[in-house]
C-alpha cells in the first residue's frame, strides 16, 4: 500500500467538494473492490474520502414507484431487508450471492455501482430492472449510466446517494460463477412489467453490463423458459479467456436466461 | 493402580485430538512470520518482468539513495563473496551415460535471467514499503530473447543455458527395452493413450518467508525458516552454497503452515537473507506475499505422455511401454531430478503383475518456474498414466474395469516389479472388493439411468493406486543418484520427574507429530500424552535430520523414535533390576510399570527415571547415571501404501459443470498410530487430487507470463466444490519397520484424480478429457459429443 491521506466528512457536499478538489482522491464506501487494490499496490491514490459518516446514505425505504436504496446499504442489509424482500424479492436474492459473507457485510451498491466491475452482480439489476441511480447532482436512468468496462456516467466527484428500484410484475437471477474468483462469468437478470421484458447480462460482456433485447422481446410474448430454449446470443461482444471462451459465456448466458425466467415465475 | 495407569495412556490407534491445534487455533501459533528480531530490516526482490532476458545492465544508484534503505545487493555482490549456486541433490545419468546437465543456479541472477519471478536484486530497507519502492528505483536494462514457455515444443526453443542443447537436462530410461519390445511384439493387443498431466501450484496457506542473522561475535549465522527439513537446508547451504560452515549455522523452522513439497527446496530468497544478515550487519526479513508464491515457489507435476499397454487375448498386461517428457522449468530445483525418475518411473508397475515395463524420461528446461515435488511427486503422474490406460484397455475389451484390474492385480508377495521396486506386503484385491461394495458399485447402471432421465451424465472410475513412501534405505537412493541418504534420527530424553522430550528429525507442518509422536511413547512407555514434548525444527536441538516428505515421518522418523525407546527401556531396565535387587532378565516393563517377574514387586517408570539421575541405588562403575538415548534408523525397503478409491460424478451438460456424487477411498496404510489424523490426510489429498482433476492448473502464455498469478484465476478447491467423502480401511501391516506402519500423507492426491477423470471419461463417452475438466472445456467436449450424436 502506498502512503494516502484519509478523510471522513460529515457532509456530503464536503465529500464532494473533497473528490472535485482532487482528481486522484478516490472515495471510500464498502472498501471490497478499493483496498485489495490498494493493498496490492495497484492504485495509488492521494487521499481516501470515506462516506460512512455521511447521513442520509445509508437506508432502505419505500417509494411510490417501489424501493429506494441508500448507496451506503451494504450487500447483506438489502439481502435481508423485508421490505427488498417484499418488493422486489429478486433484488435481495442477488444481493445475497454477491462475493462472500465477509464482502456482504462490507460491500455497498454505491460502492459497486460506482466500480462497475463487468462482473459485478447489482449492475444486472440496475439495468435489468430498469432502476434509476440518484447522485448528488442530478439522476440517470439505468440505460444511461453503464457506459463500458469501469466505465460509468459519473463525473469527476460525483457522489451515488441512492438507487431508485421500481417495483415489477416478475423478476428472477441467476448467476454462474467464475470457478477461480467467483465472481459472474455471466448473471442474468430478468424482470418483466405491463410494458416489457428486460433482460440483463453481467459477467460476459466485453464491455460490461447489456440488454438482451432479443431475449426480451421473445419473453414478453412468452415468458417461460422454453420460450428461449433456441435463442442463441451472438458471442461476438462477448469475453473470451482462461475460463471459458465467448461461446461458452454466450451458452452460459442463455442456461442462466433460463433458470432466471424459471425463478421469477416461481416467486 | 493398573488400571489408573492404563486409563492416562494414550495407546498407538487412539483418535485422540491433536495437542498442537489449541495453539494453532487460538493464534498462539509461532510462525516465521510472527517473529521479529532486534534491528532487524526488511528484504524485497526486484523479479524478472520477462521469461528469458540478458541482463545488459544494472543500476542501484538510485535505489540505494532513498532514505530508508540500507543496501541492494546482486548476483555480483553473491560472486564477489564466494556465494556458489542453489544446487539439485540428485544426480541422474542420461541413457548414454553423461551426467546430468544442472544449468548454473544463482540466488541473484548473474547474466541472465529465465523466468517470470526470477530473482534480479534484493533491496533491504528500514521498512517494507521503502524495500519496495526502492525496487522500483533499481534500473535493469534487458535484451529480451525468446521465452521457452510452452513444453512440447521447448526442445526447438532458444536455448536456456549454455550447457543444456536442445534444452534438455537429461534423457534417462528405466526397465527392460528389449524384453518390453519383445512383449509389444506379441501383444494380442495394444492399448495406447497420451496424457498430459497438468502444473500445479502448491499453496501452502502459508507462504514461505526467512529471517537471517548474524552474530558478529559468534561469527554464527542463524535462519528462521518455512523449512520441511531444516537440517538439509543448512547442509546444503553451508556445503554447497557455502554460506558459512555447518557449526556456524543454525536453521530453524518454527511452526510451518503446511509445505506439501514445496518448502523441501533450498530457494533463493531463505539463502539470500541468510547471507545479507551478514554483509548489511542487520537481521534481514522476507515473507513471500501471495503473488511471489505464485511465481516462485516450486511447482509440481507438468508431463507429456505417451503411453502403450500390450495385453494378451485374455486380458492379460504383458507390458507397459511409456514415454514421457518432463517439465524441470529453467532451473534443477533441489530434488527435481528424482521426481520424474527414480520417484515416477519406479511406480509404473501399479499394482499389477506387469513383466516388463520400459519407460524413457526428457527432463526439459523452460522459462517457466522451477518444478519439483509436489504432493505426491512422481507417484501421482505414475498412477495417472497407469490407472486410465488401465481404464482404457479394459473399456477397449468391453469388459468392466474393475475385473481387468483384479485379473492383473499382484496377489503374492513379496513382488519384485521390474522396475527396481520390491512390494512387500498388500492386498489389492480387499482394498477393491471392499471398495465395489462401499460404492455401491451394482448399483450404478441404475443411478446412470436416473440421471440421465433429469439430462445428466453420470459416470464412475476406479483407481487402484499404489505409492512407495518410507523413503528410503539409504545405501538403495545413494546407488541411484541421490546426495543424501534417508534415514532418520530421533533422541527420547527422559527428565528425572519422568516426564519426555522427543527430539526427531522429521518436522511437522500440519501433520500432528507432537500428538501422534507422543502417543508412540505413551504407550511403550506408560505415561500420559501430556507429559511428553516432542521437539523438532531446530538444528541446535536436534543433532541431524532429515525432515519430512514422501510420507516418511510415520515409518521411518517413528522407527527411530521406536530404536531409541528400546535402548531407554533396556537401560531403564537395568537400573530397576537393582533397584528391586533382582536380576535384570526377571524385569518386565508393562503398562508403565517395572515388574519382578512373578512377584507384586514393581516400581512405576518415574521412580526409575528419578533413580537414573539421582544414582543412589546401582553401581555407576557399570551403570552411567542419565536416562536419554539416541538412534538411527535407516529403512530396510520402502514402504507400499495402496487402495482403490471409486469416484461418481454427474455431468451436466448444459453447463459443463461436473458435480461429484460420491468419492470412496479405500487404503491400506498398515498399522495407524491416529485414525482421525489419517483420515484429515485422505480427505486433503483428495481434495488436492480432485482439484488438480477439475480445478487446479498453472498457465503460462507464450511470452512465458504467468496467466494464473493469483485466485482470481488459478482455481483453488473450495469446501463447497467437494462432496464429503466415504473413506475407508484395509489392513496389511508392513514387514518393513517395527511398527508395520506405510503413510498416509500423499494417498489421497495420487489416487484421486484418476478416478476422477476415468468418472469423467465413463460420463462423456471419450477418453480424451484434459485436466483440469473444467466446465468450460467439459462443456465443448459435451457440444462435440452431441454433434457427433447428431451425425450418427
Amino acid at each position: 500500500m502506498y502512503a494516502f491521506d484519509y478523510q471522513r466528512p460529515t457532509a456530503l457536499s464536503d465529500a464532494g467538494a473533497a473528490l472535485s478538489a482532487d482528481p486522484e482522491a478516490k472515495a471510500l464506501a464498502g472498501g471490497q473492490t478499493l483496498l485489495p487494490t490498494l493493498k496490492q499496490r495497484l492504485a495509488q491514490p492521494t487521499a481516501l474520502v470515506d462516506l460512512s459518516r455521511i447521513p442520509g446514505l445509508s437506508g432502505i425505504s419505500a417509494i411510490p414507484e417501489g424501493v429506494s436504496i441508500g448507496a451506503m446499504a451494504r450487500h447483506a442489509e438489502v439481502a435481508a431487508s423485508a421490505l427488498v424482500r417484499e418488493t422486489i424479492p429478486a433484488l435481495a436474492e442477488l444481493a445475497s450471492v454477491i462475493g462472500d459473507a465477509a464482502v456482504r457485510n462490507r460491500g455497498t451498491i454505491g460502492g459497486s455501482l460506482a466500480n462497475d466491475d463487468p462482473t459485478a452482480d447489482y449492475p444486472a439489476a440496475v439495468l435489468g430492472l430498469n432502476a434509476t441511480v440518484v447522485t448528488d447532482r442530478r439522476s440517470i436512468a439505468a440505460a444511461d449510466y453503464f457506459r463500458g468496462l469501469f466505465e460509468t456516467a459519473l463525473e469527476e466527484g460525483e457522489i451515488i446517494t441512492r438507487v431508485d428500484f421500481p417495483r415489477v410484475a416478475a423478476a428472477g437471477y441467476a448467476k454462474f460463477r467464475n470457478p477461480a474468483s467467483r465472481y459472474a462469468m455471466a448473471g442474468v437478470f430478468v424482470s418483466k412489467t405491463a410494458a416489457e421484458v428486460r433482460v440483463a447480462v453481467t459477467g460476459a460482456g466485453q464491455s460490461g453490463v447489456f440488454l438482451w433485447t432479443e431475449a426480451g422481446a421473445v419473453l414478453a410474448s412468452d415468458f417461460s423458459p422454453q420460450a428461449v430454449a433456441d435463442l442463441v446470443l451472438d458471442p461476438t461482444n462477448l469475453m473470451s479467456d482462461l475460463h471459458g471462451s465467448a461461446e461458452y459465456r454466450a451458452q452460459l448466458a442463455k442456461v442462466m436466461l433460463k433458470r432466471a425466467v424459471e425463478r421469477a415465475r416461481a416467486m | 493402580m493398573n488400571a489408573s495407569v492404563s486409563s492416562s495412556v494414550t495407546p498407538i490407534g487412539a483418535a485422540v485430538r491433536r495437542k498442537e491445534d489449541f495453539r494453532f487455533i487460538t493464534g498462539k501459533g509461532r510462525y516465521t512470520d510472527d517473529l521479529d528480531r532486534p534491528g532487524q530490516a526488511y528484504a524485497y526482490f526486484v523479479r524478472s518482468p520477462y521469461a528469458h532476458a540478458r541482463i545488459r545492465h544494472l543500476d542501484a544508484t538510485a535505489a540505494k539513495a532513498i532514505p530508508g534503505v540500507v543496501d541492494v545487493l546482486t548476483g555480483a555482490d553473491l560472486a564477489a563473496d564466494g556465494v556458489g549456486d542453489l544446487i539439485c541433490g540428485w544426480m541422474i545419468h542420461s541413457t548414454d551415460g553423461s551426467p546430468m546437465k544442472m544449468g548454473s543456479h544463482p540466488a541473484l541472477a548473474k547474466e541472465k535471467v529465465r523466468y517470470v519471478g526470477d530473482h534480479v536484486a534484493v533491496v533491504i530497507a528500514e521498512t517494507l514499503n521503502i524495500a519496495k519502492d526502492a525496487a522500483l528505483a533499481v534500473e535493469v536494462e534487458y535484451e529480451l530473447l525468446p521465452a521457452v514457455a510452452d513444453l512440447a515444443t521447448a526442445t526447438e526453443g532458444e536455448q536456456i543455458h549454455d550447457c543444456a542443447p536442445r534444452n534438455t537436462a537429461f534423457e534417462w530410461e528405466l526397465g527392460d527395452k528389449a524384453a518390453t519390445d519383445a512383449a509389444f511384439a506379441r501383444a494380442a493387443k495394444v492399448t495406447t493413450l497420451d496424457l498430459v498431466n497438468n502444473r500445479l501450484a502448491p499453496n501452502a496457506i502459508e507462504p514461505r518467508a526467512a529471517i537471517g542473522e548474524y552474530d558478529a561475535g559468534d561469527e554464527a549465522f542463524t535462519l528462521w525458516t518455512t523449512s520441511q527439513n531444516p537440517h538439509v537446508a543448512r547442509l546444503v547451504l553451508s556445503a554447497f552454497v557455502g554460506i558459512a560452515p555447518e557449526h556456524k549455522l543454525r536453521v530453524i523452522a518454527p511452526d510451518v503452515g503446511g509445505g506439501f513439497g514445496s518448502k523441501i527446496f533450498i530457494y533463493a530468497e531463505e539463502t539470500v537473507c541468510a547471507w545479507a544478515a551478514k554483509k548489511v550487519g542487520r537481521p534481514v526479513k522476507w515473507t513471500a506475499d501471495r503473488s511471489e508464491a505464485f511465481l516462485s515457489d516450486a511447482h509440481g507435476r507438468d508431463h507429456i505422455s505417451h503411453a502403450e499397454l500390450a495385453q494378451d487375448a485374455d486380458g492379460r498386461i504383458l507390458a507397459l511401454r511409456v514415454k514421457t517428457r518432463a517439465n524441470m522449468g529453467a532451473y534443477l530445483s533441489t530434488f527435481a531430478s528424482s521426481i520424474p525418475t527414480y520417484l515416477y518411473a519406479t511406480l509404473l508397475s501399479g499394482q499389477y503383475d506387469i513383466p516388463a515395463i520400459h519407460c524413457a524420461v526428457d527432463a526439459i528446461y523452460t522459462t517457466t518456474a522451477p518444478v519439483d515435488a509436489y504432493r505426491g511427486a512422481g507417484r501421482p503422474e505414475a498412477t495417472f498414466l497407469l490407472e486410465r490406460i488401465v481404464e482404457k484397455a479394459a473399456r477397449e475389451r468391453g469388459e468392466d474395469p474393475a475385473e481387468f484390474r483384479r485379473r492383473n492385480f499382484i496377489t503374492a508377495f513379496p513382488h519384485q516389479t521390474p522396475v527396481i521396486m520390491c512390494y512387500d506386503a498388500g492386498d489389492y484385491v480387499a482394498s477393491l472388493d471392499k471398495a465395489l461394495e462401499v460404492a455401491d458399485y451394482k448399483g450404478f447402471p441404475a443411478r446412470r439411468a436416473e440421471s440421465e432421465a433429469r439430462g445428466k451424465l453420470r459416470g464412475i472410475g476406479l483407481s487402484a493406486y499404489i505409492e512407495a513412501c518410507g523413503i528410503a534405505p539409504s545405501a538403495a537412493v545413494g546407488s541411484l543418484g541421490a546426495g543424501v541418504g534417508l534415514w532418520e534420527s530421533a533422541e527420547v530424553r527422559v527428565n528425572p520427574t519422568g516426564n519426555v522430550e522427543v527430539l526427531t528429525g522429521s518436522h511437522s507442518h500440519g501433520q500432528g507429530h507432537e500428538t501422534t509422536f507422543a502417543q508412540l511413547v505413551s504407550s511403550r512407555l506408560g505415561i500420559p500424552i501430556d507429559q511428553i514434548t516432542v521437539v523438532h525444527g531446530d538444528t541446535d536441538k536436534v543433532q541431524f535430520g532429515m525432515g519430512t516428505y514422501g510420507s516418511r515421518s510415520g515409518a521411518v522418523g517413528m522407527s527411530a523414535i521406536v530404536k531409541a525407546l528400546d535402548k531407554v527401556e533396556a537401560k531403564a531396565k537395568k537400573i530397576a533390576a537393582h533397584m528391586l535387587e533382582a536380576s535384570e532378565g526377571d524385569i518386565e516393563f508393562k503398562d508403565g510399570k517395572f515388574t519382578v517377574a512373578g512377584t507384586d514387586r514393581s516400581l512405576a517408570f518415574a521412580e526409575v527415571a528419578l533413580n537414573a539421575y539421582v544414582a543412589h541405588k546401582f553401581p555407576t562403575s557399570e551403570i552411567e547415571p542419565g536416562l536419554k538415548e539416541g538412534a538411527f534408523y535407516d529403512p530396510t525397503n520402502f514402504t507400499f501404501p495402496a487402495g482403490c478409491h471409486i469416484c461418481e460424478l454427474e455431468v451436466d451438460p448444459e453447463t459443463g459443470v461436473v458435480e461429484i456424487k460420491q468419492f470412496v477411498a479405500i487404503d491400506d496404510f498398515g498399522m495407524i498410530i491416529n485414525p482421525m489424523i489419517v483420515e484429515g490426510q485422505v480427505h486433503g489429498g483428495i481434495g488436492q487430487g480432485i482439484g488438480q482433476a477439475l480445478m487446479e492448473g498453472v498457465t503460462y502464455d507464450s511470452d512465458g507470463q504467468l496467466v494464473t498469478g493469483s485466485y482470481m484465476d488459478y482455481t483453488m478447491p473450495r469446501a463447497g466444490d467437494l462432496p464429503s467423502f466415504t473413506v475407508g480401511l484395509t489392513q496389511t501391516r508392513c514387514p518393513s519397520n517395527p511398527l508395520g506402519i506405510k503413510g498416509c500423507g500423499e494417498a489421497g492426491a495420487i489416487g484421486a484424480p484418476p478416478a476422477v477423470i476415468n468418472a469423467l471419461t465413463d460420463a462423456l463417452g471419450t477418453e480424451d478429457v484434459p485436466m483440469p475438466a473444467t466446465p468450460a472445456k467439459v462443456w465443448a467436449i459435451c457440444q462435440a459429443r452431441a454433434a457427433r450424436q447428431a451425425a450418427e
